[in-house]
């Protein structure tokens, strides 16, 4: 440091700043480069009130259909869009279809070994003279079981949409509040007429539900249409005669019971059935014979409870949908 | 045959049967028996996993006493056990992260059915991944589409109850043409089940008689599959839906649900007509293309978001993309990219959901961005959690994304035509995932004068911490030994012929 | 166009309705009218089903007077299909008129797009 420079102009140089860096006197970035902390924010309740005017009144604009111009164009376009690709669907699906094998034809694909086997030794095989219910609940059993636990599961949603609770200090929740639990008021009540027909009419309904249900094996029925009859014959019931009477004998407890029941009867026969089916192993249920009422192995029982159920889930539906609970 | 094989069986019987037993349990237990089933399923998947591995080969298994073209069948191989125990673990990690957030504005009497409703959707998970036969999917779809919309709406507000109206519409849409496609499949080959399907198929385009339904009828499959699991046109369902459930439901739907029906899609592409045919048709023109879109216009809705958890659903519409995007390439290394980015997106978006509810609990509720300012520094875990979770997301070595993202880039270089395309796009894309991933993660480290928001620290979220760590160590591991899970996953795809 | 578009109308008219039951879903703003459109689209694939099955001059698949010969019976397998495909509908439409029972009593419409209008102007 031959050539001393005066202080003041030292201090100006790069070489002070760095050494001054260095020993940890000065931080250069302090004061100059770091974000300041920000700003406290101030509502103005009168700005604020504007501003949610502002905004709703946009929000008007913007969802006024009858005079938004873009919103109504961008809807035009969307339906001839939509229109179109309908119309291209169409016409792609016509084109498939006419290459399609031709319908009622006795040789094409689907008409092979595997129908073929269900219809000769179908009976054999499952003990059903109906080949429709041997096939959907013995061949191919794994379906069946999932479509009734769709049933079961779109219950299960209903039951969340529309069940109306109490919490536990008997209020009624403050979320499905602004339903009415009751619609009822608009209707007669006590039709003399209704009552008597549905007298008259439910059993008889009941009955054949119940046939159709018992029949699965044999003849045109089985659990599902059984039930739906036995479900709509209950319906009948509770419209003639209201909810007093039916939660004499249906109240949600009974449905939930039949339910778990009637599933978990299917659910573990069925996988008796699987298991034995994979290992090979020899199934204890009898096939009885064929055309008895008592035959078929499991389809019988399975019957029932699919029946058990649907005509429940039936009634549920209805129940829900009118008043949201039993 | 061993016993092990009989574990595909009792994982799917075992999950659908306790969704019955739940309905008539009480709340605590019914959270437990889900729990337990979960976990059994997932410790079944694993040793399943372990078999197969060891074999080194596929096996089907007979729902019933008939062998193949007339009784029902389900299957398992490496890709399947693997997906199986990969699906319990996240849905594990998903109920018991979101657990002290489940119930939410849901009616307390109604706690219980949200299980039966989880125990399903696994069970019909469980099913659409071992199935060996075409209807039995379509039903377990249903399944799967009902209780998923159960799990939107359970909690009722109005926004939920519409996301659910708008989810079922399209889901519905799409499993009209999925059974459209299917009946037009029977028609054609005769048969449900997958293998005989493929060997009908190979004689069709053999004797080149059907050729025009054919095409069709996979092609209204793979939109039904593409429309449920919202592929780009068709997610305007989708930010609702994910955005506004309780979190559980949220990581689910993203990670499982919709990965549940890309499975599906992928087994029909490899089991019912073919990884040569489908490659020869037109089809994974259109699914590359739309992959290609959703990826941007995915990320670009993401980022106009002022909704955290909105923009993690946008953020899924793009990753969807991704997935498409590989399927599209079609080669071999497109496709197990795609099956490695489900495994690496499943990880990273139930991590983030999970952590922020977090950083929005921690915010007065609030998940507006301008409220989650410095919430990083006020729960210390979710933040952590979610920086991690957005630095895989956008693609940080270490991290699952990462391989994912290498995995996709060396696999669009083997594919002439569509390499230019799919490397630009995947680099915009990265690029905005940065844009709007960083943005976040910035804002929850932000400082900030406010101190009117309570700060967690562990104590106060020891599950929800513990939740988050495995996730992150699953994310980890994903990225750091993702050889021998590419291996296995290639393994698993050489058993789908 | 192929050669059996005529002798395939059953399936052409499943075609034509199931696509009308699909612009309902698709365009409908109304819900009820979108169910009956998904019910529709529903019944059109169960004709479909049906129509597949059918050969003619044969009876229902159900053993009569023991004979179990192919020739007698038209094919059994669309019509299980089937009948696994109503439970699914119906349990679908059951789920889908619930939910527009309780957009209907929290909005008081069954206008979808009024509803999404009002829930932006809510602002949740």
């Amino acid at each position: 440091m031959s050539k001393r420079k005066p202080a003041e102009e030292y201090h100006k140089t790069f070489a002070f700043h760095f050494f001054s860096w260095l020993q940890g006197e000065k931080d250069p970035y302090l004061g100059n480069v770091e974000m300041k902390p920000q700003e406290e924010y101030v509502i103005d309740p009168e700005m604020q009130l504007r501003h949610e005017k502002e905004h709703d009144a946009i929000l008007d604009k913007v969802y006024d259909m009858a005079h938004n111009r873009e919103l109504r164009l961008f809807h035009r376009l969307y339906q001839a869009t939509s229109i179109l690709f309908c119309l291209f669907l169409m016409a792609l699906l016509l084109v498939t279809i006419s290459h399609l094998p031709a319908t009622g034809a006795a040789v094409k694909p689907v008409n092979n070994e595997v129908a073929a086997r269900y219809i000769e030794s179908g009976l054999e095989e499952t003990g059903a003279v109906n080949i429709v219910a041997g096939m959907i609940l013995d061949y191919r059993a794994f379906d069946t079981l999932g479509e009734s636990h769709v049933l079961f599961v779109a219950t299960i949603t209903v039951l969340i949409m529309l069940r109306l609770d109490k919490n536990k200090k008997g209020e009624p929740n403050p979320l499905t509040r602004d339903m009415n639990p009751n619609d009822r008021i608009y209707e007669p009540k006590n039709d003399a007429i209704l009552q008597l027909v549905a007298s008259f009419l439910v059993p008889i309904i009941i009955i054949f539900g119940i046939y159709i249900i018992l029949n699965g094996h044999l003849g045109p029925g089985g659990g599902f249409s059984g039930g739906a009859v036995i479900g709509a014959g209950l319906i009948l019931y509770l419209n003639a005669f209201g909810f007093s009477k039916t939660e004499r004998f249906f109240t949600e407890k009974t449905y939930k019971w039949i339910c778990f029941f009637s599933l978990s009867f299917y659910c573990l026969a069925k996988s008796y059935s699987f298991y034995t089916g994979a290992n090979h192993l020899h199934s204890i249920i009898p096939k009885g014979t064929p055309g008895a009422i008592l035959s078929s192995g499991l389809i019988l029982p399975l019957n029932i409870a699919v029946g058990l159920v649907v005509a429940c889930t039936m009634y549920a539906f209805y129940a829900m949908f009118r008043k949201g609970g039993f | 045959m061993d016993f092990v094989c009989n574990f595909p069986f009792f994982s799917i019987l075992i999950s659908l049967f306790s969704g019955t037993i739940c309905s008539v349990l009480p709340e605590k237990a019914a959270k437990a028996v889900n729990r337990i089933v979960i976990a059994a399923v997932g410790v079944m998947s694993g040793i399943l996993l372990l078999y197969l591995l060891g074999t080194g080969e596929s096996f089907v298994y007979w729902m019933g006493h008939f062998p193949a073209p007339w009784g029902n069948e389900i299957r398992a191989g490496i890709l399947e056990a693997g997906m199986a125990l990969f699906f319990c673990i996240i849905m594990y990690l998903s109920m018991a992260g979101g657990a002290h957030k489940l119930f939410d504005e849901v009616e307390e009497s109604k706690h219980n059915l949200y299980y039966i409703l989880i125990n399903l959707l696994l069970s019909s998970l469980l099913a659409l991944v071992y199935t060996n036969d075409m209807f039995t999917a379509y039903v377990f779809v249903e399944i799967n589409t009902i209780s998923a919309c159960g799990l939107i709406m359970i909690r009722q507000v109005g926004r939920t109850i519409e996301a659910a109206v708008r989810y079922m519409i399209m889901s519905l849409l799409g499993s009209g043409l999925f059974l459209f496609g299917l009946c037009i499949m029977y028609d054609l080959t005769g048969h449900l089940l997958m293998s005989n399907i493929k060997e009908s198929v190979a004689l069709l385009i053999q004797s080149g008689e059907y050729q025009i339904p054919l095409i069709v009828s996979v092609a209204l499959m793979c939109i039904g599959l593409c429309i449920k699991s919202a592929l780009f046109p068709f997610h305007a369902w989708l930010p609702d839906a994910y955005g506004y459930s309780t979190v559980s439901s949220a990581a689910i739907l993203s990670s499982l649900v919709s990965k549940g029906y890309i499975f599906l899609l992928i087994k029909i592409i490899y089991r019912v007509i073919g990884f040569e045919i489908f490659n020869n048709t037109r089809i994974i023109d259109v699914l590359f293309v739309f992959g290609l879109l959703g990826m941007i216009f995915g990320s670009l809705s993401a980022i106009k978001e002022n909704d955290i958890r909105r923009m993690i659903a946008y953020s899924s519409v793009a990753q969807i993309g991704y997935i498409y995007m590989g399927f599209g390439m079609g080669t071999q290394a497109g496709m197990v990219a795609s099956v490695f980015h489900i495994l690496s997106h499943a990880a990273t978006k139930s991590l983030l959901f999970i952590a922020a509810i977090g950083l929005t609990e921690v915010s007065g509720g609030s998940r507006k961005f301008i409220d989650l300012t410095g919430a990083g520094y006020r729960n210390k875990w979710a933040g952590v959690a979610f920086t991690a979770g957005s630095l895989s997301m956008v693609g940080v070595p270490l991290f699952s994304g990462f391989i994912s993202k290498l995995l996709f880039a060396q696999a669009a270089v083997q594919v002439e035509g569509k390499m230019l395309a799919a490397l630009i796009v995947l680099g915009i894309s990265t690029v905005l995932n940065a844009i709007y991933f960083m943005k976040t993660v910035i804002r929850i480290y932000a400082t900030t004068g406010d101190t009117s928001y309570p700060c967690i620290t562990f104590k106060d979220m020891k599950v929800h911490a513990i939740v988050l760590l495995f996730f992150i160590v699953l994310n980890i591991i994903l990225g750091v030994s993702s050889q021998p899970i590419v291996n296995m996953i290639e393994q698993g795809l050489a058993m789908f012929a | 166009m192929g050669p059996n578009l005529w002798i395939n109308y059953g399936e052409a008219v499943a075609a034509i309705l199931f696509c009308i039951g699909f612009t309902n879903l698709l365009l409908q703003t109304n819900l009820i009218k979108k169910i009956i459109g998904l019910n529709i689209m529903d019944s059109a694939i169960y004709l479909f089903l049906a129509e597949k099955g059918y050969i003619a001059g044969r009876t229902a698949p159900i053993v009569t007077d023991g004979i179990t010969s192919v020739e007698a019976y038209i094919n059994p397998i669309p019509s299980g299909l089937v009948l696994t495909g109503i439970v699914v509908s119906v349990s679908v439409s059951a789920l889908m008129l619930s939910l527009t029972i309780r957009l209907y009593i929290r909005y008081h419409s069954l206008d979808l797009d009024e509803i999404a209008a009002q829930l932006k102007k809510e602002g949740r």
